[in-house]
């Protein structure tokens, strides 16, 4: 009977899983598999400069091209270094799979060099995990981690291999002896899909609320929405996360909701009596303040994971079920009924009202850049290109999502239920990856790209012409925005002292840097940065003390938006600071 | 500022689960991890071969948590199935008790004869102490070892209650 090692069975489980890239960094745990992945030709390694980037490159590869991102890393603090990606990938549901070394099983809880407790430490932030002590059981366990990885809810599944399994060697005709103990939520219950399209047509005031999970559906997912959108004639919405499934040039389209979303959509969200929540989990800030949530409305919430139903917030019609799959049952109920839906025109004309307000606009300035204008003018000079854009964390997510619109799924990547600083260069090392000839462009803050600005280095040994574009305002500007609102502008530690020369950073880096201060000049340094074939870093400096609004603040209700910045109050009571 | 609290109940969980490595630890830190309650938690290999074992979680909460609890439970790839014995109906929760007293006279004749009313085993004996067994549903082992208290008690060990539905159908 042939034998393998435990390394080698692990690659070729990787390359039957169609695996053709893996983020990663070497060590001591994980020779055996660098060995093995240095002798075969169909994976790709990327070699990154942190394991943290490693994990966040794989969820930017993931999340734009749809299929699994893949770490490898090893032991101790390669384990842990991956740990906030994998805590990152488990609250945005993106599927990984993530391979650690281990020490020796025979070394394991002896405190041994670089042990760590993988599978303890991952326990509550995969989707599952495996100590595998036996190479006769690897195969079967890549297999079920990306069944598990990848179906239902997607999320991060960590392997961890001691090093003595890596080297042992089994049998490679083994066949796998799972029956399958994983089964997702698929179609949806006709009884209930028929009673959703009938509570939908009946609406006077229908939304459809709309989230991440129909990215993670796939493509088909979205098209479908599009068509719902259509035939019920309802204003959509989406979540940070899922921004794009519905284009932001579409009629129905009322821009994102929740905290720093659009005053149109949180009005709607609070005035409307149908709500169809699509693949969206009423976190909370979407929600503000939970008994002021939408009180009026009968809430249908189709979800493929079944915890997520009455979380937090009771719903009238619980549909555990793929999203996609439970939208285009709709659909088909709806065309086969040949449904007539209720005449929207009063609904519409209050939407059309609160379009009016123009929440997002700003004070415009000829003598400093506007960070809000920083987006806007790259979103007019990137919009033919369909680029893929990712994110940091803090005021300069806020402003993309609210002024960069996005036509299609799996163009926006963000960092939004563990809200990590440090996201955005590595998942845009890892999406440009998966999409060499697509535009990526990280949209960073000045202090949240320091915080993974050792990937660089990555961006430069592949050659990957990523554009970061930092808002750069000198303050951590979410934290001092929070302090404006909420501790009468006490501004404790928030002000990113010390920064770097990013022009000088990226060229000692090998990249081209541009800094651009004047608005008359933005377009040409944008087109400079677009024109170059390499990465660049972009400094832009805008307006040091604008803040990001419309905003619900801590602890309120969807009507109480604040709009713009002279209404902030400057202080709040105990209740409220509790709930950030 | 204070936290509010809400109202509990007592709820009876069974879970079938693989019997591998971790499961156990799954389960209880993901009630830590969301602040869940476990008042008891017991847990044994119940199949022929050995591959599956059955939890019973005794634990508490308000409705909407107790359904979260559940819905949590369920979406740990090992669990197989929850029941929830409290909603599913009338149901039997049995739990063993060792009970070890010490004394002489009166009271080691008061403690025998409590133990005769409530059923309990005397398993060992010296010419100063008993460890009694007694089985049965958590109020009766409760108000045992409080009588016991009275009559010389030195330590108690629970197994946590065991359950299952009434009538033919599996839980």
């Amino acid at each position: 009977m042939p034998e393998k090692s435990g390394a080698e069975i692990l690659i070729d489980g990787l390359i039957e899983q169609g695996v053709d890239t893996v983020f990663g960094y070497p060590g001591g745990a994980v020779l055996p598999i660098y060995d093995a992945l240095f002798q075969q030709k169909k994976i790709k390694h990327v070699l990154v400069r942190h394991e943290a980037g490693a994990a966040h490159a794989a969820e930017g590869y993931a999340r734009s091209t749809g299929k699994p991102g893949v770490v490898l890393v090893t032991s101790g603090p390669g384990a842990t270094n991956a740990v906030t990606g994998i805590a990152d990938a488990f609250l945005d549901s993106i599927p990984l799979v993530v391979i650690t070394g281990q020490v020796s099983t025979l070394l394991i809880g002896t405190d041994a060099f670089q042990e760590a407790d993988t599978v303890g430490i991952t326990r509550h932030c995969s989707k599952h995990n495996y100590l595998v002590k036996d190479p006769a059981e690897l195969a079967a366990t890549v297999r079920e981690a990306f069944a598990i990885a990848t179906r239902g809810r997607p999320g991060p599944v960590v392997i961890d291999i001691p090093k003595n399994v890596q080297v042992a060697t089994a049998p490679t005709d083994i066949k796998s002896k799972a029956a399958q103990r994983f089964h997702p939520a698929g179609e949806a219950e006709y009884a209930l899909i028929n009673k959703a399209v009938e509570l939908l047509a009946n609406a006077k005031a229908p939304i459809l609320y709309t989230g991440g999970g129909i990215i993670n559906s796939g493509p088909d997912a979205s098209a479908a929405l599009r068509e719902l959108a259509e035939l019920s004639g309802a204003p959509v919405t989406s979540t940070l996360m899922g921004l794009g499934a519905y284009p932001a040039s579409g009629e129905a389209w009322l821009g994102m909701l929740g905290m720093h979303g659009t005053y149109e959509a949180n009005m709607a969200m609070n005035q409307c009596d149908v709500m169809l929540c699509l693949g969206a989990r009423f976190d909370d800030r979407i929600t503000g303040r939970l008994d002021a949530f939408s009180p009026d409305s009968i809430k249908i919430h189709v979800d493929i994971d079944r915890s997520s139903i009455n979380k937090t917030v009771r719903v009238d019609l619980p549909i555990v079920a793929d999203v996609g799959t439970a939208i285009r049952q709709m659909i088909d109920v709806w065309k086969g009924r040949k449904v007539k839906p209720q005449p929207l025109t009063e609904w519409w004309a209050k939407v059309k009202g609160w379009r009016a307000v123009e929440c997002l606009n700003y004070p415009a300035s000829k003598a400093e850049i506007m960070p809000q204008f920083a987006i806007e003018r790259l979103y007019a000079a990137t919009k033919d290109k369909s680029p893929i854009i990712t994110t940091e964390v803090g005021q300069h997510q806020m402003w993309a999502a609210q002024h960069f619109h996005f036509e299609g799924p799996n163009k926006w990547l963000t960092s939004g239920g563990l809200g990590t600083m440090g996201y955005g260069m590595p998942a845009a090392i890892g999406a440009q990856m998966g999409n060499p000839d697509a535009l990526v462009i990280d949209i960073a803050g000045e202090a949240s790209i320091q915080m993974n600005i050792q990937e660089m280095g990555t961006a430069t040994q592949y050659r990957l012409p990523i554009k970061v574009f930092i808002l750069n305002n000198e303050w951590m500007g979410m934290v001092r925005q929070w302090q404006e609102l909420t501790y009468e502008s006490r501004y404790s530690e928030s002000y990113s002292d010390s920064l770097p020369d990013f022009v000088a950073l990226a060229e000692a880096y090998g990249w081209k840097g541009i800094r651009c201060d004047d608005p008359a000049k933005l377009d040409e340094a944008i087109a400079e940065m677009l024109a170059y074939d390499g990465p660049v870093m972009f400094d832009c400096r805008v307006s040091k003390k604008a803040n990001c609004f419309p905003m619900i603040p801590s602890g309120a209700a969807h009507t109480e938006m604040i709009l713009h910045s002279d209404e902030v109050s400057g202080t709040m009571d105990d209740e409220a600071k509790a709930l950030v | 500022m204070h936290i509010k609290e809400e109202l509990a109940e007592r709820h009876v969980l069974t879970l079938t689960v693989d019997n591998e490595a971790g499961t156990l630890a799954r389960i209880a830190g993901m009630f830590t991890s969301r602040g869940y309650n476990i008042d008891s938690l017991t847990v044994a290999d119940i199949s022929e071969d050995h591959a599956t074992s059955r939890i019973t979680i005794v634990t508490k909460g308000p409705p909407p948590v107790i359904d979260q609890i559940i819905a949590q439970c369920e979406r740990l790839v090992p669990v197989h199935k929850v029941t929830d014995l409290t909603e599913a109906g009338p149901h039997v929760e049995r739990e063993l008790a060792l009970v070890k007293v010490s004394g002489a006279g009166d009271q080691r004749v008061e403690a025998m004869r409590l133990a005769d009313i409530y059923r309990a085993r005397v398993i060992d004996a010296t010419v100063n102490s008993f460890i009694f067994e007694i089985t049965g549903g958590p109020d009766k082992i409760d108000t045992f070892v409080t009588l016991m208290r009275e009559v010389g008690l030195v330590e108690v060990g629970r197994t946590g209650i065991v359950g299952l539905m009434r009538g033919s159908g599996a839980s």
